[in-house]
């Protein structure tokens, strides 16, 4: 499966393209805001996407948004540090499948992912 | 900031490096600062904050505590371009965790990154800027909230 890691935080997209890649996913993109992310997103055409949200030049919410139109079945993960359940259950509406806290491990990370991929396969 | 609302912070803190470094942090008691000397270390990522709240948290630290934290969670990329990074990382994780308690309406900014010891930090005239002492290691830094 392709994956497209959205974050604004270097060492961030190296920590999950590291516990994904060795999940087995394959790193198609890494984007630092959302207005990068929308333009990898219609050329690499992932499957799952790893998303921040707090952002420069588009958030994640916005690039959800987008992403959404362009690519309609994509697995998004939301990966913030926003922890209140108002800004979750946003994201949720706007077209996450996930959402998981900043910090995490990579454990939780590869729970989280194994969790989307599988919801997805089940239909 | 009553003194409920700066465990808050405390917590976060202790929660942070515990949970990335698997070491746990001694974070002190926090005190009020003066706001012509507060600490600035090396690296210092500040974020705004907006809504209902308004004025700044800024994450202070020395180079070799950042570098010693990358390597500890296994990033061997050292430069100072990631030195900046994960002070950012650390300012933006630590304000956005305290919307848990604090809610939605405790927006917040990317962060700012600067580096040098000589700078200064322009905190809100009208909010109290509490410092809150961390030593990790054997490296000392600082969290500083100035919100009111």
């Amino acid at each position: 499966m392709k994956l497209l890691i959205v974050d604004d935080s270097n060492i961030i997209r190296s920590k999950i393209a590291r516990a994904l890649g060795a999940y087995g996913l394959e790193v198609v993109g890494l984007a630092a805001n959302g207005r990068d992310a929308v333009a990898r997103a219609a050329v690499t055409r992932p499957d799952v996407i790893t998303m921040d949200l707090t952002m420069p030049e588009m958030d994640g919410i916005q690039c959800i948004r987008e992403i959404r139109k362009l690519r309609p079945k994509v697995q998004i993960l939301v990966v913030s540090a926003l922890a209140d359940k108002a800004t979750a259950i946003q994201a949720l509406k706007e077209g996450a499948q996930g959402f998981l806290c900043k910090p995490f491990t990579e454990q939780e990370l590869t729970d989280a992912i194994g969790e989307l991929i599988e919801e997805a396969q089940n239909g | 900031m009553d003194e409920e609302q700066l465990r808050i912070f405390v917590t976060i803190l202790q929660n942070y490096f515990e949970q990335q470094t698997l070491r746990a942090a001694e974070v002190g008691t926090p005190f009020l600062g003066e706001p012509s000397a507060l600490p600035v270390f090396d690296y210092t990522a500040v974020i705004g904050i907006s809504g209902v709240r308004r004025g700044c948290v800024y994450f202070t630290a020395p180079g070799e505590l950042l570098r010693d934290v990358l390597l500890r969670v296994g990033e061997p990329n050292v430069a100072e371009a990631n030195l900046a990074d994960l002070a950012g990382e650390i300012a933006n994780t630590i304000s956005g965790n305290a919307r848990r308690d604090f809610g939605p309406d405790f927006m917040i900014s990317v962060p700012v990154v600067m580096r040098g010891r000589g700078q200064s930090i322009q905190v809100p005239r009208d909010a109290k800027p509490y410092v809150i002492p961390l030593r990790w290691s054997k490296h000392l830094a600082a969290l500083v909230v100035s919100v009111r």
